[in-house]
């Protein structure tokens, strides 16, 4: 291929590329050195060449006049493809530090775009409910989400399955019966950012990468929690109407913020707690094993709510008052229900002790009373890093719901 | 307001994007203080009827339309006009492909083969095609055996189904040539329907002028020209309209001219599709 450039006319060669083979690549490339009106000899082998050329050029809005030969035709360039791009704008950019790449409102037109991108004016509009980079948005995006893919693992490998241990029957069951719990728990946590990440705008780019790894992880917790209640062929166990409804107020929660701070920073936060614990009082190593490796996913996912409630406080204090009216709201809610079943707190003294012995059993409901304070002081701390004051995060974190997530 | 102040244009349905594009040109017209209706037909023949009888103004016809509606008002003592068309509607010409490998090299060679055409209202895929092998000598039906593949009847072949299936006929084996507009036989290779480099054309027939917008003879003048300044001012950089422009495949739209439906004319005749004053007289016509 030659391509003579004597602007505004210029002449090129395609040899035998047909158009049924990419020969309008080539074409294009001729006429966009072209201005509009400039004039570009085609030159040819292919067979047909001259039917396809009528058919392109009338398409795409260039006009075809006769050549003499060697020439197949003059395409004379038509405006279309400049008239295409007028009013075209950039959706951001694309490396989040750089200033301006962020913005605050991100247009409804931008749509899908990839941000940085140029979007073609007239793009139709994407009613994203989360559009506000005040809501969203947190600095830390970018290097959580790194952080999280860095840390995917397999279940397959990461876990060794074929440990071998043996359980007193009793304990086993008291196994199944966290492993129960903690799936229906993980099943809330992973519809609650999912309901939200399908109303984002992805202008946030990596909001939206934080929230579908932490859907994944929760994912894979749900299988590894399985694998781990099938282990010895038991069947699941038992899930209360408490536990359930206290999990369907984090689903009815229709605010984004409000949501993350009950799920991330409240409930994940006290599952934290939960997860050191059975890391440390597991009977099993399988118990362990997949104990840490979930605990190492919840608080990444507790981090990232911080962080954008942060953010979010930083520009908004009076989120403050909405976030302690939205636990006290869920209390009243859940003020007749039981809370945490007694299958989960029994299992949990249970699996615990580790025996059935009094001076065991004692042992292992002291560790669950341990439990539930390192969990209360953990709220408290992350309260307090939220800017509420020491007595407002000590009455706050008694009101979260006796169901731990 | 009555009917006399809206400018009303008949369009024919032929598939489900025109409700798309007219209720965007209807909202177009309107925010330029154009009253504007449009009415859906299923075909063109009754389009072109209702045109006649004043039911509407204007009538986005096909080429066979505008032949047929310049009849029925010559016969009529009356008169229509086309006052714009697509950019993308002049200097069309048809063609009529065979395998690369066959031994048919030159038109005649067609003699006593297969043709595979569109719809049998199709001026692109069936009416021009045909009669261009009729000046070649090759008389349809006698000299060679017309294949015809008719989809939704009345549509005039802008359903494009029917040459696809003439295209698909030609590589199943089923065909020895197979007739198309010039641009769909690329549009056919880019979607798989024809594998690069398995066809030849074999011949091209004159150039044609495909749809137009046709004016009544009863329009309001007044009314007419508002929407005839409105439809040749659209601009493909307009971000408004450009998504109508796209759906419609024009990229500016020009003044009407008639010259390239003479040839179109000749072929009605010869295949006795219409009489001279405009009734249908195909008999294997359905619609």
């Amino acid at each position: 291929m030659t391509a003579t450039a004597t602007s505004p006319a210029s002449i090129i060669d395609i040899d035998d590329l047909g158009f049924d083979r990419g020969a309008h690549v080539l074409i294009k490339r001729a006429l966009a050195g072209l201005p509009v009106g400039g004039r570009l000899g085609v030159r040819g082998r292919a067979p047909d060449l001259a039917v396809h050329l009528a058919g392109w050029c009338r398409k795409e809005g260039h006009q075809l006049e006769p050549a003499p030969p060697p020439l197949v035709a003059w395409i004379v360039r038509g405006s279309a493809q400049t008239g295409r791009w007028r009013g075209a704008e950039p959706a951001g950019k694309p490396i989040a530090s750089e200033p301006g790449a962020v913005v605050d409102h991100p247009k409804a037109s931008w749509g899908v775009a990839a941000r940085g991108a140029t979007v073609e004016a007239g793009a139709p509009e994407f009613p994203f409910p989360l559009a506000s980079k005040e809501i969203l948005w947190t600095d830390d995006a970018g290097r959580l989400y790194a952080q999280a893919v860095a840390a995917q693992w397999d279940p397959n490998t990461a876990i060794d399955w074929d440990a071998a241990f043996e359980l007193p029957a009793e304990v086993e069951d008291a196994v199944v019966q966290i492993m129960t719990y903690l799936i229906e728990n993980e099943n809330a946590a992973l519809l609650v950012p999912a309901r939200f990440l399908g109303q984002m705008h992805p202008h946030f780019r990596e909001v939206l990468q934080v929230l579908a790894v932490q859907i994944a992880d929760e994912a894979r917790h749900v299988e590894v929690f399985t694998r781990r209640a099938l282990l010895r062929g038991r069947r699941l166990g038992l899930s209360t109407a408490g536990g359930q409804a206290s999990l369907k107020t984090l689903l009815e929660e229709p605010d984004f913020a409000l949501a993350s701070f009950l799920l991330s920073v409240l409930g994940e936060g006290s599952f934290l707690n939960l997860l050191s614990f059975l890391q440390a009082h597991g009977p099993d190593p399988v118990t362990r094993q997949i104990a840490r490796l979930a605990a190492q996913d919840e608080a990444r996912h507790v981090a990232f709510g911080m962080a954008h409630l942060q953010s979010h406080l930083a520009s908004d204090p009076g989120l403050r008052g909405r976030l302690a009216a939205a636990v006290e709201r869920r209390h009243a809610a859940l003020a007749q229900t039981a809370g945490l079943n007694d299958e989960v707190f029994d299992a949990l003294i249970v699996l615990a002790a580790g025996a059935w012995r009094p001076a065991a059993i004692a042992e292992g409901f002291e560790r669950v009373q341990a439990l539930k304070v390192e969990m209360a002081a953990g709220r408290r701390r992350r309260l307090t890093k939220l800017g509420f004051s020491e007595p407002d995060a000590a009455s706050l974190s008694d009101l979260h719901t006796r169901n731990f997530m | 307001m009555s009917d006399a102040d809206v400018l009303l244009l008949g369009a024919v349905a032929y598939d489900p994007k025109v409700v798309t594009i007219w209720e965007g040109f209807k909202a177009y017209f309107e925010r330029r203080d154009l009253p504007f209706d449009y009415i859906l037909y299923s075909n063109y023949e009754r389009q072109v009827e209702a045109l006649l009888d004043d039911l509407i103004h204007v009538a986005w016809n096909s080429p066979l339309a505008w032949i047929r509606a310049e009849r029925l008002a010559r016969a009529r003592g009356r008169s229509v006009r086309a006052i714009a068309m697509r950019d993308t509607d002049r200097d069309l010409t048809s063609i009529i492909v065979v395998r690369a490998d066959s031994p048919v090299g030159a038109v005649t060679d067609l003699k006593g083969k297969r043709v595979a055409v569109g719809a049998v209202d199709s001026p692109q895929a069936t009416l021009l095609p045909l009669a261009h092998l009729s000046q070649h000598g090759l008389r349809p039906g006698i000299d060679f055996e017309v294949q015809r593949h008719d989809v939704l009847g009345g549509k005039h072949g802008d359903h494009i189904g029917g040459e696809r299936d003439a295209a698909r006929a030609l590589m199943a084996g089923r065909a020895d040539a197979a007739c198309m507009i010039d641009g769909n036989l690329l549009l056919f290779v880019n979607e798989g329907t024809l594998r690069p480099g398995a066809t030849r054309v074999l011949t091209r027939t004159g150039r044609y002028d495909h749809c137009n917008l046709t004016v009544g003879p009863g329009a309001p003048a007044d009314l007419v020209e508002r929407f005839r300044a409105l439809v040749l001012a659209m601009a493909y950089d307009d971000a408004e309209v450009r998504p109508l422009l796209d759906l419609e495949g024009l990229r500016a739209w020009r003044e009407g001219r008639v010259e390239g439906y003479r040839a179109l004319g000749a072929a009605v005749d010869e295949l006795g599709f219409y009489d001279r004053d405009g009734n249908v007289t195909s008999v294997d016509y359905r619609y």
